[in-house]
C-alpha cells in the first residue's frame, strides 16, 4: 500500500506516469491477442459494420487502445476534487494517450513476428492466416502492413485520449451518434430484413449495401444522430422541468399514453418483424419468463437457485406426456394444452416445494450448490434409463400438438409469440404485485438479513418457501409453452446452462428489478440469436460480463430503487465504519475497512 | 432442556424438520434394502467389489486433489471458488500439448519417471498462474462483499474460462499419448492394480504429503492456520493478509493442475473445455464431506466420495432393480452431495462451522 501511495503522488508531480502508461497500453494490446486467439476476431471479421470501411472484427482491435486511453487521461483518484489527467495537463493526455497506443500495438507485432517463426496452430487453433491476415491488414509485405496497423492502434490511442478532453456534454452527443451508427450497422441484416417489408428496396439501397452500411450514410448518420443527442444534452433539463410543472392529471395521461403506445408495439410486433425474427422474439419471451420466476427466488427473497431449469423441466414434460398423441401420450389425445397448464404449473409448484424443504434451512452458497446438485441429477434422470418408459430418455417425448383455440392453431412463431406474451404479462403481473406486498417486503427483509427478519416475527421458513413455489410456477409455466411450441421435449434442453443463461440475464439486468429482467433477456437471449457470430461466443461474453457487472457495477444494468438505495448507501456509510475498526463485533468485513483506512491515509498525503 | 424446547418450536413451520427427518429415515431404508438385495443375490464377485473399490480410490484421489483447492481457499476466503473446476481444465488441456510433444519426442516412453512428474509440474503452474490472476482479477475486489456476489463472479469466471480455453485449443476431446511403461497390472491374491493406478496414488500421496508439510511445518502454512483462524489477529501479528490468499489460490491451483494431468493419464476418453465442471461440482462434494476448510477432510472426503460413486450404483441401485445403474453415477454423487449439505453441514471430520459460516 505504501508503494502504491508513492507512485500516486509521483504521478501527480513527475512528469509522464510511464509505468501506468505501459501497463494500460499492454493491457490493451493483450486484450487484441485475447479476442484473435480465441478466434472471436476473425468471426467478427466476417460482419460488414460500414461497407469496405469496418468490420466487426475492426472494432475489436480499435476499441481496447481507444478506451484503455480514454480511462487512463479521464481517470482521476478516487476523493473529493481529484482531478484527472485531461484536466490537468491536456498535452500530457494527448502523449500518454499516444503511448498506450504503441504499447498497445507491440504484443500484436510480436506475435506477427512469431508467427513468422513458429507454427503455433497445432495448439492455439484459432492463431490461423486469417487472423495474421487481419494484423497485417492483407498487405503484401507483412512487415508495413502490420506496422501500419500499429500506427493505426496509435492513432486509436491519441483519439481516446483527445475524447476525454472533449466537454462532457458534447463527448455523450458524439458517443451516442457513433453507438448508433455501429449498432445500426452490426444489426444491418436485421434492420433491411425489418424495413424491406415496408420501404422500396431503392430506398434501402441508398442506405444499404447487402446489410451493411455506405460510408455515407453512416456518416450522415452518424452526424444527425449526434446533433439530436447534443440538442437533447442542452434540452433535456428544461423538457424534464416543463414535465414536472405539468399537473399529475395530464402527467399520468402522458404515462398511460407511452404505455398504450408500447403495448400496441408489443402487440403488432410479429407483423413488424415478421417470422425469423419472432422465433427469436418467442425464445426472448421464454427467457423473459424465466427471468420473472427467478427473479421472486433470487431477486426478492435473495435465494441463490442455480437448478432453475428442473422446473421449466418439469413443466416442460408433464405438458409433453399429458397433451402427446405419441406412444408416451398417457391422455390419449383428450386433453388440450389450455388443460393442461394449470396441470403443469401445479406440477413444478409442487416439484419446487417438495425441493424447497430439505434446503430451507442452508444459506447462501450452501444453498446454491444444493439447488445446482439437484438440477444436474434432474438432467441426468431425463436421459438415464430408468425413467426411459415414462419419458423416452434421449430420443425424449415427440409427437405433442400445437396448442388450438377456437380453432385458431398456435403453429407459426407469429401466434405462439402471443402466447409468451400473455403468458409473460400474467408473470409480470403477479411480479409486480408481489414486489409491493407484505410478502414482497418480507423477502427483503429476508435477503437483507435472515436473522433480523425471523426476530421480526417473519416466518421465515413459510416466506423463503413461498419464494421457491412462486418461482417454480413460472418455470412450469414456460416449461409448457415451450413444449408447444417445439412440439417436442428431449432432455438436453434441460441442461445447467438454462439456469445459468436465466441467472446472467437476472445479474446483468439488475437483480430484484423487473424492467432489468426484460432488458437482459432482451439483450442476452436476443443479441446472440441475432447475430451468429455471438452465438459461439455467448457463453464467453455472459461469463465476463457476469465478473465485471460484479466488480464494477454489482446493481446491474437497469437497478431497482431498493438496490440502488442499499448500495449508495453502503457507499456512503464506509466512512463511518472506519471508525469502528476497533469493534470486533461491527468488523465482519476487515479488508474493506483497511481499504478505506489506507485510502484516508493517502488522502492526506496527496 | 434447551434442545427440547427448540424441537417443540412450533412457530417455525416444523413440518420441515418431520420432512427431513421422514427423508433421512426413507434414504438409509433405500440404502440398506438395495444393498443387502444386491449381496444377496450375489451378481457380483469379490474380485469385482475390489476392482469397483481400487477404480474408485483413484478416481477419489483426484477428487481430492481438487478437492484440496475448494478447502483451502473457503478456509480462508469463506468463498466458494466456483471456477476452480476449471482451474483444473486448464491446466489439464494445456499440457495436452506437451504430453504430445513429449511421446512425439519419444521422450516420454523413454523416460516415463521424469517425463510424468514434468508434466505434472507444468501442469501445476499452468493452473497456478490462472488461479492467482483469478485471484487479483475477478476475487480480490469483492473482499468483503455480501458472500452471494463473489460466488456469482465466481459463476461468471467458470464460463468465461471454459469458452476461453473452447476459443483457444478447440472444442474436441483429445487423449493423453498413451505411456508403454503404464501397461500392464500388478497382482496380489485378489488385489489387482494397474500400473496407471500405481502412478495415481503415488503421486497423489507426494502431492498431499508436500502440502501436508507446508500447511503444518513452514511458516507460510503456519500464517494460512492463523489467518483462516482469524484474519484481524493475524493482520496485527504482522502476517500479510493478501500475499497469504494469493498463495493460498496458488496451492490450490498447482494441486487441480497436477490433478488433471493425473486424469488425463488415467482417463483414457481425453480433455475437453468442459472436463472440468462436473469434476469441479464433485469435488466440492467431496470438501463438504470432509468438513469443508479441512484439509485432512478434503483427502478423505475425496477418497469416501469416489468410492461411492464406483461402487454406488451397482450395490445400492441395482438391489432396487434400476435399469442402467451405471448411468446415474453423477445422481449419486449430486445426492450425496445434497444430503452431506442437508444432514451434516459440517461434514464427516466435523470442521467446527457457525452459523455465519455455513
Amino acid at each position: 500500500m505504501a508503494e502504491a501511495t508513492l507512485q500516486r503522488t509521483e504521478s501527480t508531480t513527475s512528469a509522464i506516469d510511464w509505468q501506468a502508461i505501459l501497463k494500460t497500453g499492454l493491457l490493451a494490446g493483450g486484450i487484441i491477442i485475447f479476442t484473435g486467439a480465441i478466434g472471436m476476431m476473425v468471426a467478427f471479421n466476417e460482419r460488414e459494420v460500414i461497407q469496405d470501411w469496418l468490420t466487426l472484427g475492426q472494432i475489436l482491435l480499435f476499441l481496447p487502445p481507444i478506451i484503455a486511453a480514454f480511462m487512463h487521461a479521464n481517470h482521476s483518484e478516487n476523493y473529493p476534487g481529484a482531478t484527472s489527467l485531461a484536466d490537468e495537463n491536456p498535452l500530457m493526455a494527448i502523449l500518454s494517450g499516444l503511448g498506450i497506443g504503441i504499447a498497445a500495438s507491440l504484443p500484436m507485432l510480436a506475435l506477427v513476428l512469431l508467427t513468422n517463426f513458429i507454427d503455433v496452430r497445432g495448439m492455439f487453433i484459432n492463431i490461423d492466416r486469417d487472423l495474421i491476415e487481419i494484423l497485417t491488414l492483407d498487405s503484401e509485405s507483412q512487415f508495413t502492413g502490420s506496422l501500419t496497423l500499429a500506427g493505426m492502434l496509435t492513432v486509436c490511442g491519441v483519439i481516446g485520449a483527445a475524447l476525454a478532453l472533449i466537454p462532457d456534454k458534447v463527448r455523450y452527443a458524439l458517443q451516442t451518434g457513433i453507438a448508433t451508427v455501429l449498432a445500426i450497422g452490426i444489426m444491418g441484416e436485421l434492420v433491411v430484413s425489418v424495413f424491406e417489408r415496408f420501404v422500396s428496396d431503392d430506398l434501402l439501397d441508398l442506405v444499404f449495401e447487402r446489410d451493411s452500411l455506405l460510408l455515407n450514410s453512416a456518416i450522415s448518420l452518424f452526424v444527425v444522430i449526434s446533433l439530436i443527442s447534443l440538442l437533447w444534452a442542452y434540452n433535456s433539463d428544461k423538457v424534464e422541468t416543463r414535465y414536472e410543472a405539468l399537473p399529475n392529471e395530464q402527467q399520468r395521461n402522458l404515462k398511460w399514453g407511452r404505455n398504450g403506445f408500447l403495448l400496441l408495439v408489443l402487440l403488432l410486433l410479429p407483423y413488424i418483424l415478421g417470422s425469423a425474427l419472432s422465433q427469436t422474439m418467442t425464445l426472448i419471451g421464454l427467457y423473459a419468463l424465466m427471468g420473472l420466476g427467478l427473479n421472486i427466488a433470487i431477486g426478492l427473497a435473495g435465494l441463490l437457485d442455480l437448478g432453475y431449469v428442473t422446473n421449466f423441466a418439469v413443466g416442460a414434460y408433464v405438458t409433453a406426456i399429458l397433451t402427446s398423441n405419441g406412444p408416451l401420450g398417457i391422455a390419449d389425445g383428450w386433453m388440450s394444452f389450455w388443460l393442461v397448464i394449470p396441470i403443469a404449473t401445479l406440477a413444478a409448484m409442487a416439484t419446487g416445494f417438495i425441493f424447497a424443504l430439505p434446503v430451507l434451512k442452508m444459506r447462501g452458497d450452501y444453498l446454491a450448490i444444493a439447488t445446482l446438485g439437484f438440477g444436474e441429477i434432474i438432467g441426468t434422470l431425463a436421459v438415464s434409463d430408468a425413467l426411459r418408459p415414462l419419458i423416452g430418455g434421449p430420443q425424449g417425448v415427440t409427437a405433442i400438438p400445437n396448442p388450438n383455440l377456437f380453432g385458431l392453431t398456435f403453429d407459426s412463431p407469429e401466434r405462439i409469440y402471443y402466447l409468451y406474451l400473455a403468458a409473460g404479462a400474467a408473470a409480470l403481473f403477479v411480479s409486480i404485485r408481489l414486489n409491493n406486498s407484505r410478502i414482497g417486503r418480507q423477502w427483503m427483509s429476508i435477503r437483507e438479513d435472515e436473522d433480523v427478519a425471523a426476530a421480526m416475527g417473519i416466518n421465515t421458513a413459510r416466506s423463503k418457501l413461498l419464494a421457491f413455489t412462486l418461482s417454480a410456477a413460472t418455470g412450469g409455466l414456460a416449461g409448457a409453452v415451450f413444449a408447444a411450441q417445439l412440439r417436442s421435449v428431449y432432455p438436453n434442453s434441460f441442461q445447467v446452462l438454462v439456469s445459468i443463461n436465466v441467472l446472467s440475464l437476472i445479474i446483468i439486468g439488475g437483480i430484484g428489478s423487473i424492467p432489468g429482467v426484460i432488458v437482459g433477456a432482451v439483450v442476452l437471449i436476443g443479441l446472440p440469436e441475432l447475430l451468429r457470430e455471438f452465438s459461439d461466443y455467448r457463453f464467453l461474453l455472459y461469463g465476463a460480463l457476469l465478473v465485471f457487472m460484479m466488480v464494477s457495477r454489482p446493481e446491474g444494468l437497469l437497478p431497482s430503487q431498493v438496490t440502488r438505495r442499499e448500495l449508495n448507501r453502503e457507499a456512503e456509510e464506509t466512512d463511518v465504519d472506519a471508525a469502528k475498526i476497533n469493534d470486533p463485533t461491527l468488523n465482519d468485513a476487515p479488508q474493506d475497512e483497511q481499504a478505506t483506512i489506507d485510502s484516508d491515509v493517502n488522502h492526506k498525503d496527496t | 432442556m434447551t434442545a427440547l424446547t427448540k424441537r417443540l418450536n412450533f412457530d417455525n413451520f416444523n413440518g420441515v424438520d418431520l420432512v427431513i427427518n421422514v427423508l433421512r429415515v426413507v434414504i438409509i431404508a433405500l440404502v440398506i434394502i438395495g444393498s443387502t438385495r444386491t449381496i444377496i443375490s450375489g451378481q457380483y464377485t469379490a474380485q469385482q467389489w475390489v476392482d469397483l473399490t481400487i477404480s474408485g480410490l483413484a478416481q477419489g484421489s483426484i477428487y481430492a486433489l481438487i478437492a484440496l483447492g475448494y478447502t483451502l481457499v473457503y478456509g480462508i476466503l469463506l468463498m466458494i471458488n466456483f471456477a476452480h473446476g476449471e482451474i483444473y481444465m486448464a491446466g489439464a488441456f494445456t499440457t495436452y500439448f506437451l504430453a504430445a510433444a513429449f511421446s512425439r519426442s519419444d521422450f516420454l516412453n523413454n523416460f516415463p519417471w521424469l517425463a510424468i512428474p514434468l508434466l505434472l509440474i507444468f501442469s501445476g503452474l499452468v493452473s497456478m498462474t490462472l488461479a492467482v490472476l483469478l485471484e487479483r482479477v475477478a476475487y480480490r475486489p469483492l473482499r468483503g462483499a455480501p458472500r452471494l456476489i463473489p460466488l456469482i463472479t465466481a459463476i461468471g469466471a467458470s464460463f468465461f474460462l471454459q469458452y476461453t480455453f473452447r476459443g483457444l485449443y478447440g472444442s474436441s476431446f483429445k487423449s493423453y499419448p498413451n505411456v508403454d511403461a503404464l501397461d500392464g497390472s500388478f497382482t496380489f491374491g485378489v488385489f489387482s492394480i494397474s500400473y496407471t493406478e500405481v502412478v495415481v496414488f503415488v503421486a497423489t500421496f507426494i502431492l498431499m504429503a508436500g502440502l501436508y508439510y507446508l500447511v503444518e511445518f513452514t511458516k507460510l502454512g503456519k500464517a494460512m492456520r492463523a489467518v483462516s483462524e482469524n484474519k484481524e489477529v493475524s493482520t496485527l501479528m504482522g502476517i500479510d493478509i493478501d500475499r497469504v490468499i494469493v498463495f493460498t489460490f496458488a496451492i490450490g491451483g498447482f494441486l487441480a493442475g497436477a490433478a488433471g494431468v493425473i486424469n488425463g493419464l488415467y482417463r483414457p476418453q481425453g480433455v475437453n473445455f468442459f472436463m472440468g465442471f462436473i469434476p469441479g461440482i464433485k469435488a466440492f462434494t467431496a470438501a463438504v464431506l470432509g468438513g469443508i476448510g479441512n484439509i485432512v477432510g478434503a483427502m478423505v472426503g475425496g477418497l469416501f466420495l469416489g468410492v461411492i460413486e464406483a461402487v454406488g450404483p451397482n450395490l445400492i441401485l441395482d438391489g432396487l432393480g434400476i435399469p442402467g445403474a451405471n448411468q446415474l453415477k453423477d445422481v449419486i454423487a449430486f445426492t450425496m452431495l445434497v444430503l452431506i449439505l442437508i444432514f451434516r453441514p459440517q461434514g464427516i471430520l466435523g470442521e467446527r462451522l457457525a452459523e455465519k459460516k455455513a
